[in-house]
Parts: structure tokens; C-alpha cells; sequence
């Protein structure tokens, strides 16, 4: 097993939390996390593994932290 | 031929003399209007090397093609001069409601010349434009000013400078609607210089369509748009741009301590996600805008104003290590107040703040002032603003921004600013094509010019890989053009998360005629933006001051998700010119300018290279 930092914003906070530490199998993917909290992936635009965008089929480790934000802009 | 009211106001301050002439419409078509109009008649009509400060300065307010007219965010207009603090072209815009009912009085935009002996205010009301008296207004801030003008004047809209701008402070802003603000580039102070107080606005007339029935219809179809993406109808009017402070110190590039640290663990304290939970009261929209991504914040005395911008919460927070809201959403009042742009006075204080930490200010400096310069103090960040606001005590030094600050005490590299201008709240050395838009903006350090923060980090149009380079110089000019279109015929670039080129088009001819394709449109936003371009150089900016502050080329990112990066502006900035059409010094060539229809512009290419 291996320990991922969850975090969430903007609307997928809402009914869940702010941050969490879970434990996942070896091999786990930020799509099966994603699954795991039951948010549909579509809602996901970012999804950062350590500060970095890119695919949610990316492979989280232990101690990684995983950021997950909807559509968002500003400026 | 619609969307332009034909008109123009000329007021000679130093003479007391108004003048309405005719809008040039093949100029106002080739300029769009606005930014592209008011950067024309700068060049045209200022002469080289002039004192910001000077009567020969010219301050001009200008709307574009489709202010006001009945499509999406058409609430926008342009302050345009030469900037006291850059030495430059600058070109501030706001939204709010001020610009499209200055247009409704049958005007495209007013040029300011010469000096008044003492304080005035400009009344404009349909055909009726006065130079009337504002001895009793100064000195007053922002929200006397505008109760009192809209007591003269019911019904009027109301854009002033405050205290700073009165007292010529290189950072101050003009303030429109009570808390829109034109901020960048001390356009307030040469408003301040002329003894120009206000301007007050009441009009009757629409903007004429070239076809109202297509009008509608794109309009009907560009809100929709618009209310359907999740940018632009979700997660910008739910939480207000406040919302970028997770993402972008998530991605390790959110600037504490003066850019010293580019990520904190405190972020979550200064989110939209926080301000919405504890401060909102309710959203702002401005004229015609599906968007609403303005703020009504609660102070912690319980007074309801206008709130922070995502810049000011990072000015003032993060790059200061405060994240108290109260403070942030206080400052952000007070800078409304007394008309000082947010950005650079944050920046300002937090360069402050990193001198006196490096033992440049010593305590004797600002003993008498009774404030802290120590990272993280609430009350500093509020009492230096008010200082900066009326120049007081130490607040006198802090009112000419950053960089004078530094080069004063011998290390203008610890201000982060481009050609004098505080940089805004995004650590290039983290996203690579942001950083080319910080080194080459027109106006110096700034982000709305062209916002590569949306490919690179937030993933709009298309997701970007925000560490390489390849295709970002390209990338960067594309955003630049097409923000340059965008401001020029008056609307916001906020319509971006939704709308792209050939929406621009579509409303655009609706609104004025079939004038543009899509190639033409954004040929349009190049020439303007090469007419800055040659405006910058004919006043000495040249390619030296297209960088960027020596932190951000040489020191790696000490620590967070973009540990160990600098920005590579070697390696964009000549593929940038060339991309441009410009030469190994910046400047444009000949083929370049006759390409644009600029050919008239070619004498200043000798001056460029002298």
C-alpha cells in the first residue's frame, strides 16, 4: 500500500473535504483515485501530480500529492 | 457603417477650450478604436522624448468599435499617454459602466492636452461638454469625489483619480464606478499632473448597428456560449479570479517574499474558495457581461465594497506573507480610495520589505512612520498604503513604485518589475511562455497583454506543457495580436474563456459593417501592437529592457513543484522577434511595417537604431 495526498478545489470540495492522506495500491492511477472519490472525471480539468499537469492515467507512489481542479480562469 | 459615434472631444486644459471633431472612420477601422486609436494619436501627435508630466503629454480616453453596442462584455475603455513610471506607451483598461455611457453621449473618445492652472473636472453631457471647477473636489477620495459629482449631476457616471494620482505617485490608477480601475502605468498621476479631477458622463444615444437583426443574433449566440463554459459560466463568477491562488501556488509558481519563494502552505487562507465561504456578499457584473466575475466583499468593520482582484490578493498577500483577508480586502479599498494601482503597490511594499530584511532600510528610515516593514504584518500593508496614498513620511518613496525604491538604495535588481513596472502574480520561471509576454509587454511588466497563463497552466484553448519552449514564441505573439484586437474594439478579455477569433469577427462586423476576416482582425491587433511597439522605441525602450529581473534568468526556484527552474529568455526572445518580423534588436523591419499598412511609420525605424 502507498500513502497519496489528495487535494481538492473549487467545486469538488463541495460534500467532500479539503485534503486527505489515502491509502492505494501499488499502481494506482490519479483516473483510479478520481473514481475512488467518486467524481466524475469529466469535471476534472487539472490534474496536478506534484505541481504538474498532464494525463490522469499518470501512476501516483507513495508520498506523491495529487491536486485536482475543475475548469477554472481568472486573471 | 456602425459601432464608432463618429466623434471625438478635444479639450486644450491650458487654454479651456473644447473642440468636437470628426472620428476619422477609415483610421478608426484600420485602429479598431480604443487602445489602437489612442496609441495612433500618441504617436502621431506627442512629440518624442517629452516629460510625462509635461502640458505636451496627452492623456486619452478612449471606447472602442463595440462599447456599449448590445454584445458581450462591451463595457470596456482604454486610458492611453505616455507612463511616468515606464517612460512608455501606456494603455490601462476598465470595464465597469463608465465607458459605454461616456459613449452613449455621442462620443468615440476625449483627448486631454496641456495643463489646467487649477483643479477641474470635465462634464459631458450628449452634446453639451464643459470645463467646470473642482477646487472643492480635491484632495477628496474616490467615493466623496463620485457622491458629490453624482449629486450635481443625477444620474451621471462618475471616473476620477484620488489623493495619489493628485500627487503625481507613478502608481496611481483612475477609478471609474467607484472600484473599476484603469491601474497600470501611472496613468492616474498625468491625470493628477493636469489637474484633471474627473470626468462625468450622461448620454441619451445608442450606438448606431450596421445590422441590428445579425446584432442580436450573435450576440444571442456569443452569450450562450459563454454561459454555457465552465470557465466563464462556472468556476469564474462562482468564485471570482480569487480562484487562481490554489491552482497556480499548486503549481509552484505563486510568488512569496518578493519572488524570493514561488509556493506557501498558507495559500488556501487568501482562495476564492475562502473569500466566497467567509467574505462575498454578492457578484459584480459589468455592462452587458453573462460573465460577472466582480466581488462584494464585507470589511471587518462591516462595510460592504468592492473586493480584491486575484492580483491584489497575491500583491498584497502572498508576495508580502500576509494572509489575513481582512487586511487584503481593507488595502484593496483603500487603494480604490485613493486611486493607487494594486499590483504595484503590493509588489512595492514587498520589495520594501525585502530591503529592509537585507538590512538596505534600516529602522531609522521608518521609525517615524510608526510601521513595520517585517514579512507577514497585517497592519503594515495597510498603513504603507495609506502613506502611499497621500505620499507620507516613508509612503513618499514607496509612491514612485519598486524600482525607484531599489535604485535608490543601490539594488534595483531586487525589484521585480519589467521596464519599471512591478510584475504581476505568476513566476515565470515556472511557465516559460509567460515569462516572453512579462519580457516584451509593450506597457512593462503585465499580464493581461497576453495571457499565456491559460494554455500553460489552466489548460485553455488547448493544454501547453508550461516548462518547454517550442512553439511558445509563436504562442506568445498569437496572444498578444489577439488581446490587442480584443481591448481595441472595446471588449474584455475575460470573453476568452469562451469566445475565440471568429466570435470577435462575427461581432464585430455585425456591430460595424462586413469589414474583417479572421486574418484581418488579428492583423489588426498586430499592427497595434507594432505601433506600441515603434512608440517604445522612438522613446529609447529598446531590446536592453526586454527582460527580465536577474532573479528570474539566473536563480532556480528554491523549493516547491518548479524547484530548479529559471526562465530561458535567451532561448525565446530571439525567436520571438523573429516571429514578429522584427530584426536581431527588436525593432520591425520595413517589410514588417508595410505588411501592417504601417509605411508612414518607417522614420522611426532610423531613430530606433541611433
Amino acid at each position: 500500500m502507498i500513502k497519496v495526498e489528495v487535494r481538492l478545489f473549487a467545486y469538488l470540495r463541495e460534500g467532500r473535504w479539503k485534503r486527505k492522506v489515502l491509502e492505494f495500491e501499488d499502481g494506482t492511477t490519479i483516473s483510479d483515485i478520481i473514481k475512488y472519490l467518486n467524481i466524475d472525471e469529466d469535471e476534472v480539468s487539472m490534474f496536478l501530480l506534484n505541481g504538474v499537469d498532464g494525463p490522469a492515467s499518470r501512476k501516483v507512489k507513495d508520498g506523491d500529492v495529487i491536486s485536482l481542479f475543475p475548469p477554472i480562469g481568472g486573471g | 457603417m456602425g459601432g464608432y459615434m463618429g466623434k471625438v472631444i478635444r479639450v486644450n486644459l491650458t487654454e479651456r477650450s473644447v473642440k468636437v471633431e470628426a472620428l476619422d472612420l477609415k483610421m478608426a477601422q484600420k485602429y479598431l478604436g480604443s487602445r489602437g486609436f489612442g496609441v495612433k494619436v500618441m504617436l502621431d501627435e506627442v512629440p518624442a522624448g517629452i516629460d510625462p508630466f509635461s502640458p505636451e503629454n496627452k492623456l486619452i480616453v478612449a471606447t472602442g468599435a463595440l462599447t456599449g453596442a448590445p454584445v458581450p462584455t462591451s463595457g470596456r475603455y482604454m486610458v492611453i499617454t505616455k507612463s511616468p513610471l515606464t517612460g512608455g506607451i501606456a494603455t490601462a483598461n476598465a470595464g465597469g459602466f463608465w465607458g459605454p455611457k461616456f459613449k452613449s453621449t455621442g462620443h468615440d473618445a476625449v483627448i486631454f492636452e496641456g495643463k489646467a492652472d487649477k483643479p477641474v473636472y470635465l462634464y459631458v453631457e450628449d452634446d453639451r461638454v464643459e470645463i467646470k471647477d473642482a477646487s472643492h473636489l480635491w484632495g477628496k477620495r474616490v467615493t466623496e469625489v463620485t457622491e458629490t459629482l453624482q449629486r450635481e449631476h443625477e444620474g451621471a457616471n462618475v471616473l476620477s483619480i484620488g489623493p495619489a494620482g493628485e500627487k503625481l505617485s507613478l502608481i496611481a490608477s483612475i477609478m471609474s464606478d467607484l472600484d473599476r480601475a484603469a491601474g497600470r502605468g501611472g496613468v492616474g498621476a498625468v491625470m493628477g499632473s493636469k489637474n484633471l479631477k474627473a470626468i462625468v458622463v450622461k448620454g441619451s444615444k445608442k450606438v448606431p448597428l450596421y445590422d441590428e437583426e445579425r446584432t442580436k443574433e450573435v450576440s444571442q449566440e456569443k452569450v450562450k456560449i459563454l454561459r454555457d463554459d465552465p470557465v466563464a459560466g462556472g468556476g469564474l463568477p462562482t468564485y471570482g479570479t480569487a480562484v487562481l491562488v490554489n491552482i497556480i501556488n499548486e503549481s509552484g509558481v505563486f510568488p512569496v517574499r518578493n519572488f524570493q519563494y514561488s509556493y506557501t502552505d498558507k495559500a488556501d487562507l487568501i482562495s476564492g474558495e475562502t473569500m466566497t465561504e467567509k467574505y462575498l456578499v454578492r457578484k459584480a457584473a459589468c455592462y452587458r457581461c453573462p460573465i460577472a466575475c466582480g466581488r462584494v466583499v464585507k470589511l471587518a468593520d462591516g462595510s460592504v465594497v468592492g473586493g480584491p482582484e486575484y492580483e491584489t490578493i497575491w500583491a498584497y498577500g502572498a508576495d508580502c506573507d500576509v494572509y489575513d483577508y481582512d487586511a487584503i480586502n481593507e488595502v484593496n479599498y483603500l487603494c480604490n480610495e485613493y486611486g493607487i494601482d494594486t499590483i504595484s503597490a503590493g509588489a512595492t511594499i514587498a520589495a520594501a520589505m525585502e530591503l529592509y530584511e537585507k538590512g538596505y532600510i534600516k529602522d531609522e528610515d521608518i521609525d517615524a512612520d510608526g510601521l513595520s516593514l517585517k514579512w507577514g504584518d497585517p497592519k503594515a500593508i495597510v498603513g504603507w498604503t495609506k502613506k502611499i496614498g497621500l505620499r507620507e513620511g516613508f509612503g513618499d518613496k514607496l509612491a514612485d513604485g519598486s524600482y525607484r525604491l531599489a535604485e535608490s538604495y543601490g539594488v534595483p535588481e531586487l525589484s521585480m518589475t519589467v521596464k519599471k513596472q512591478e510584475l504581476p502574480a505568476y513566476d515565470p520561471r515556472g511557465i516559460q511562455g509567460h515569462g516572453i509576454t512579462y519580457a516584451t509587454s509593450n506597457r512593462g511588466g503585465c499580464h493581461v497583454k497576453g495571457y499565456m497563463i491559460s494554455p500553460e497552466i489552466l489548460g485553455y484553448p488547448e493544454k501547453l506543457d508550461r516548462f518547454t519552449l517550442e512553439g511558445k514564441a509563436a504562442y506568445a505573439k498569437l496572444f498578444h495580436d489577439l488581446t490587442a484586437a480584443i481591448d481595441s474594439i472595446g471588449l474584455c478579455i475575460f470573453s476568452t474563456f469562451g469566445l475565440g477569433l471568429p466570435d470577435y469577427v462575427d461581432m464585430y462586423n455585425a456591430v460595424c459593417g462586413e469589414v474583417y476576416d479572421e486574418k484581418g482582425l488579428l492583423e489588426a491587433g498586430e499592427r497595434v501592437w507594432n505601433l506600441e511597439r515603434l512608440f517604445n522605441l522612438r522613446e529609447g525602450i529598446d531590446s536592453s529592457q526586454d527582460t527580465l529581473p536577474k532573479r528570474l534568468l539566473e536563480e532556480p526556484i528554491k523549493k516547491g513543484p518548479s524547484k530548479g527552474h529559471v526562465h530561458q529568455l535567451d532561448k525565446l526572445l530571439p525567436e520571438y522577434y523573429e516571429v514578429r518580423g522584427w530584426d536581431e534588436n527588436g525593432v520591425p523591419t520595413e517589410e514588417t511595417l508595410e505588411r501592417l499598412g504601417l509605411k508612414e511609420y518607417k522614420k522611426y525605424l532610423s531613430l530606433a537604431t541611433e
